[in-house]
Formats: structure tokens, sequence, C-alpha cells
């Protein structure tokens, strides 16, 4: 009742917010049409590599909002975020492995292949579980949390803030990278955990179930957008953007500045396990490489395109540099990167506020004008 | 030598342990009880700071400080540049914990024990020298982020405001003379009025104790003239404690001046009485 409510005031009173659901409703129905329904030879066909694309790209989004509620709403830029996508990615992996069963090259119902590789004769104890659907979604949201709970509780309780704590986050993602690609960890090493066969039943490479997946990401984003909405909309969002601007008033007003930075990074990490959960289905493969540092800096300058402290910008951030990611390295993938750090520089220097920001003011100058005509008139 | 001092003090006499207060619920003859959490100032002084000792690298900004702020008096705190005026008020509000001495508030809380964010909801609040607001909230929203509620995590995110919390930031807005900004985001206002609206944050806490440091700052005269008036009318119902470098200000508004030198004080009176001690006069004329 509450919620409803709450999405109804949404729609009313926030028109930003109204046409991007209305957008994720339209796309929900319109591309698994044209995929399914609409025939190869059609102008209107939509590939189903395009599909697993998009579905990417919209997990991307759910990432790029988890980070925007830390950096964008309070100030705390995290350069370790991938880290929490990356475990929910993993969470989401030994599911899928578990599912393989004894499809697998080597044929053991019990072990992974990596495993029987590497001559285990048992699972380890932290693979337990992991064939039931519900205990490893489960981990996907409890896994990051509990990490960022740890991290967190360790770094705002000692009152770590600005670079130093970009450095540590940093640093956190780098070590889980190097563990993961230890063989010993369990984990697959190198290759990670790849050669997925079905999820809940379903074919993993049929059209339809990536269609699925697709729907359920576009969900999953609607759900992360409001409930986020909800969240920086309250007047608990309010302190955390507080937070940002004058921690020190803030404690003196009479928060406790520490719970309320711990309740919003574990929010956020959790909303990225779920982001990387949704991402390795569609990608098909999961490994140490989604831990790399890089990665949590490509997530920083998505979420400054599109434009920090604005959710809506944090989607499109994430959106358009993808497009522009997959469009560039297809046909010069050597000045990628150049043209990534050109475009941060460029935002930063010109458009503070990111795409979304710049919308904005475009908007604001656009009513501004059509108010300041009639006036004009009258005075004439 | 200290462990023998750690036992001095726990075998005192004259005082009675905090865990055997908090249960003394029951009034002594002629009082009335002082619940858990209630500021007791059955005895006068709101605020008590007793041979209180701070150094930063040797240097002591607070030497055997010993003042008391009576309950909903105005005093105006004055002394030379590194005369440890602020530095007491971050001990206060519990930024910097004193080496040795004791901090009451009342006569049961030990503001050396507490954190900042618990000394604000017992009822201290504090203005910084430089104004500090939340910028990207309008006016009406930093009244609401200061207004006395439960301040924890899941409560704000639940939040609503009550028609009787929106009659109080009202009533605020009224006595800030900010009832015509209020929808404007607060990095907007001048100067002189995010001061007003800093002093509006904390009225809307309801603290028994204000802690104003240079309220005038950088504010034209009538500006001035109006920021007086509010401190005064604020005195009584709370205690004010405001630091300033304007004597004529301090004139215009003080009771009672206390007087800071080199981490101590220096001398106590009227405004008069304080300009005629001939230690103030060599501390501020030199020699």
């Amino acid at each position: 009742m509450e919620n409803r409510s709450f999405i109804m005031t949404l729609l009313a009173n926030d028109k930003a917010a109204k046409w991007f659901l209305i957008t994720l409703v339209a796309l929900a129905i319109v591309v698994p049409f044209c995929n399914l329904m609409v025939p190869a030879d059609s102008p209107f066909h939509v590939s189903t590599y395009t599909v697993t694309l998009l579905g990417k790209y919209l997990s991307y989004a759910i990432l790029a909002i988890a980070l925007d509620l830390v950096w964008g709403y309070c100030g705390i830029l995290s350069l370790g975020h991938a880290a929490f996508f990356a475990l929910g990615g993993y969470a989401m992996g030994m599911y899928l492995m578990r599912q393989i069963g004894d499809r697998g090259v080597y044929g053991n119902p019990d072990l992974p292949d990596f495993m029987v590789f590497l001559s285990w004769t048992e699972l380890p104890w932290y693979w337990q579980g992991f064939d039931m659907f519900w205990f490893a979604m489960l981990m996907v949201v409890l896994v990051p949390g509990m990490l960022a709970y740890v991290f967190g509780w360790l770094a705002f309780r000692s009152r770590v803030t600005g670079v130093y704590l970009s450095i540590i986050t940093q640093a956190l993602t780098f070590a889980l990278m190097l563990a993961f690609f230890r063989n010993e960890m369990g984990f697959g090493g190198n290759n990670g955990l790849t050669d997925f066969k079905d999820i809940l039943g379903f074919d993993l490479q049929s059209d339809n179930t990536r269609a699925g997946l697709f729907i359920a990401t576009i969900f999953f984003l609607g759900l992360a957008y409001v409930v986020s909405k909800f969240v920086v909309n309250s007047k608990m969002g309010r302190v955390v953007v507080a937070i940002r601007d004058a921690e020190a008033r803030t404690r003196f007003v009479g928060y406790k500045v520490e719970s309320f930075k711990l309740w919003i990074f574990v929010f956020s990490a959790m909303l990225a396990g779920i982001a990387g959960a949704l991402y390795t289905p569609q990608v098909g493969i999961i490994n140490p490489g989604e831990f790399s540092p890089l990665n949590s800096i490509e997530l920083v300058v998505w979420v400054a395109v599109g434009g920090r402290g604005t959710l809506l910008g944090a989607v499109v951030g994430a959106v358009v540099v993808n497009f522009a990611k997959t469009f560039f390295t297809g046909f010069a993938p050597e000045i990628w990167l150049f043209f990534l750090g050109a475009l941060f520089i460029f935002v930063t220097i010109f458009l503070p506020q990111g795409i979304v920001g710049l919308a904005q003011q475009l908007l604001e100058k656009r009513n501004k004008t059509k108010t300041a005509t009639p006036k004009a008139e009258a005075s004439v | 030598m200290k462990q023998l001092d750690g036992l001095r003090e726990t075998m005192r006499r004259d005082r009675v342990f905090n865990f055997v207060q908090k249960r003394q619920t029951m009034a002594l003859p002629g009082t009335r009880p002082v619940h858990d959490g209630e500021v007791d100032v059955s005895h006068g002084p709101i605020l008590y700071l007793e041979g209180v000792n701070v150094a930063f690298d040797g240097f002591k900004a607070i030497n055997d400080l010993n003042l008391y702020i009576d309950d909903g008096e105005l005093r105006c705190i004055i002394g030379p540049n590194g005369a440890g005026k602020t530095t007491m008020m971050d001990i206060i509000t519990g930024k910097t914990r004193p080496d040795s001495g004791s901090v009451y508030f009342g006569q049961t809380m030990d503001l050396t024990q507490m954190s900042e964010h618990e000394i604000a909801s017992a009822g201290i609040g504090r203005k910084f020298q430089k104004p500090t607001v939340f910028p990207h909230h309008t006016v009406f929203q930093n009244l609401e982020l200061a207004l006395q509620a439960d301040k924890r995590v899941w409560p704000s995110l639940f939040f609503k405001l009550t028609g009787e919390q929106r009659d109080r930031i009202d009533e605020v807005l009224k006595i800030i003379h900010l009832d015509a900004e209020r929808d404007l985001a607060a990095a907007q206002l001048s100067h002189g009025q995010k001061q007003w609206l800093e002093i509006g944050m904390l009225v809307v806490q309801n603290p028994r104790v204000l802690l104003v440091d240079e309220p005038i700052a950088g504010m034209t005269h009538q500006e001035t003239e109006r920021t007086a008036e509010l401190l005064t009318s604020l005195a009584g119902k709370h205690s004010v404690v405001v630091v300033e470098h304007d004597m004529e200000f301090i004139r215009s508004i003080a009771r009672k001046v206390t007087v800071l030198h080199e981490g101590h004080v220096l001398a106590e009176g009227s405004m008069d009485e304080v300009q005629r001690d001939p230690r103030v006069i060599s501390v501020y004329l030199g020699e």
C-alpha cells in the first residue's frame, strides 16, 4: 500500500521518472516482440545478439544507479564498486555451474569441470547450497551486502573519507581480483565460471530464455529505480545529501553519520550484486577480470557522463557510454581507452552535471524564454 | 602515578557513579525526579567545565579552565585570538576530548563520554564560526533536517512531517525572518541570512544550550542589530553562549561576560566590571 501510493505520487509529480518507466515498459514489450515474433528477414527484426547486448547495458545501468547512490548522493567515491557486481555475478555463476550437472566435459555429476581438472574429490563447503536457486539468489544480495557492511563499518567508523577511502576501495577490488585468479580459491581461477547450460530448467541458448532474461533485467532496473527514488526522496535521502555537503554540520544536528553512510553503502552493494547476477547468464561467463580496478573506474565515468546525483543520469550514462564502447571497439579498439579518457575530461570540465544536467538546463532555459515572451509582449 | 590518580578518582566520595545515578528516579525532598536522558539543572548551572586541560602538540590550548553556565542565561565569551574560545566549544560538543578535567551537562551527563550526535540529541546545539548550512536543500528542508525527531536511519527513511512539526518549522521561519525564502536553496541566501538559518537550525532542535561562535562576522550593521535582537529573545528559553570579537555587539547584548586568556578564565562579570579590570586591559591593550 505504502509502495503503491509512492509510485502513484512519483508518476504524478516527476515527469522524468514517468517517461523513464514508460520507456522501460515499452522496451520490455517491443524488443522481445521484434525478436521472437517478427521474421528474421524483416527490417523490424531485432537479433538475439542485440537483445543480449541491450540486456547487458541495462544490467550495467542498475550498477550505475548503485554507484550513483553512494557517490552522487552521499559523496563517497567508491573505486571498487565493480567488486560487489562481480560477487553477485559469481553467486549466480555458481548456481548456473551446479545446473550443468553431468553434462560437463568430464561428466561428473557432483563436481564442476574445473574441480575435476584440479583433481578435487568433493565439493568445497562454500559451494554447498548453490544448487538451490533461492539460496543462490539470497547469496547474490547477502555476500556483497556483508562485505560492504564489514568494510564500511571499519572505514566509516574510523572516519576514513575522500581520496583515502577511494584508494582503499580500489585496493579491495584489486585484492579480490588476485584472490579469484588463484585456482585454490575454488572459483575456476583464471577462466572463471562459464559453459552454462540452463537456468531454472530453461535453455540459456534459446531465444525465449534470452528474452525472458531481458525482461527480468528491465523489471529489476525499474524496481531498483523506484526503490532508490523512494530512498533519495525520503528524509533519509536528504540526510545523505546533507552528509555529502556538510558532514560536520550533519553530525552536530544530531545524526549518526556513520550509520547513514553504512546503510547507503550496503544498500548500494546489494543493488550491484543484483546487477551482477543479471549480467552473468546473459553474457555467459564470469571471470576475475570483472574485479579489475579498471571496471570500477569505467563505472565512475558512466555516472559522471550521465550526471551524478540524478538516478536517471546514471542509467543514461551507463547506456550511452557502453553503446559508444561497443561501437568504437568494433572498428578501432585501440582508440577506445583514449576516447574514454577524453570523454571523462570533457565531461568534467564542460558538463559537470552530465548529460541529464545539461538537458535540465536546456529545459529550464526554454521554459524561461516561454514565460518571458508573453511578459515582454504585455509590456509593449 | 597515573594509576594512583585513577584510583583516587574512583574512590572520591563527593561523586555518585553514573550507573547509580541513572536509576535514581526518586525525587529528593524539594526537587523533582530526574529521568534518564533528562538534564538535571536543580543546582542552577546547566554546563560545568572543571579543571579542563587540552594540549595540541605541547601547546596548551585550554589551561585549567573552570566555567559554569547557568540555565537560561545569555553569556558572552571574549578573548584575544588563541584564547581557546573555539577549542572550548569543541570540548563541549565532543569534537575535542579534554586531556583532563570534567565536563558535565546538568548534574548527570558526562559530555566527555558522549559522541557528537549524542550530545546534539541531548540538547546542545552549535553554530560554527563559518556559516554551515546544507546548500542544496531549501531553507525549509534545512530546518526539517535539524528538527527534533528520531534521527536514526530507518525512522528517517519512513519519516513523515506531522502538522505540529510543520507549525514548529513555520514558527522558527518567522523567528529568523526567512519566511519568504522558505523554498529557496540555502546556497542562494546572503551571508547574514545563512547565519540566521544556522541559528534557526539550532532553535528548531529545542536545545537547552545554544553555542554560537562569532554570529555577526561579516554582517551589515542592520543585520547585526537583528541578530542581537534574535539572541536576546532566545535567552531565557535556552541558555545561550556567544563567542564574539565585536565589543560593541557584546555590550548591546551581554549581561555577563567571561574573558578567556591563554585557555584560562581571566575575569568574569558585567561588561563594565570586566572593562575596568586591569588584567583585562593589559591583555587587550598589551603590556
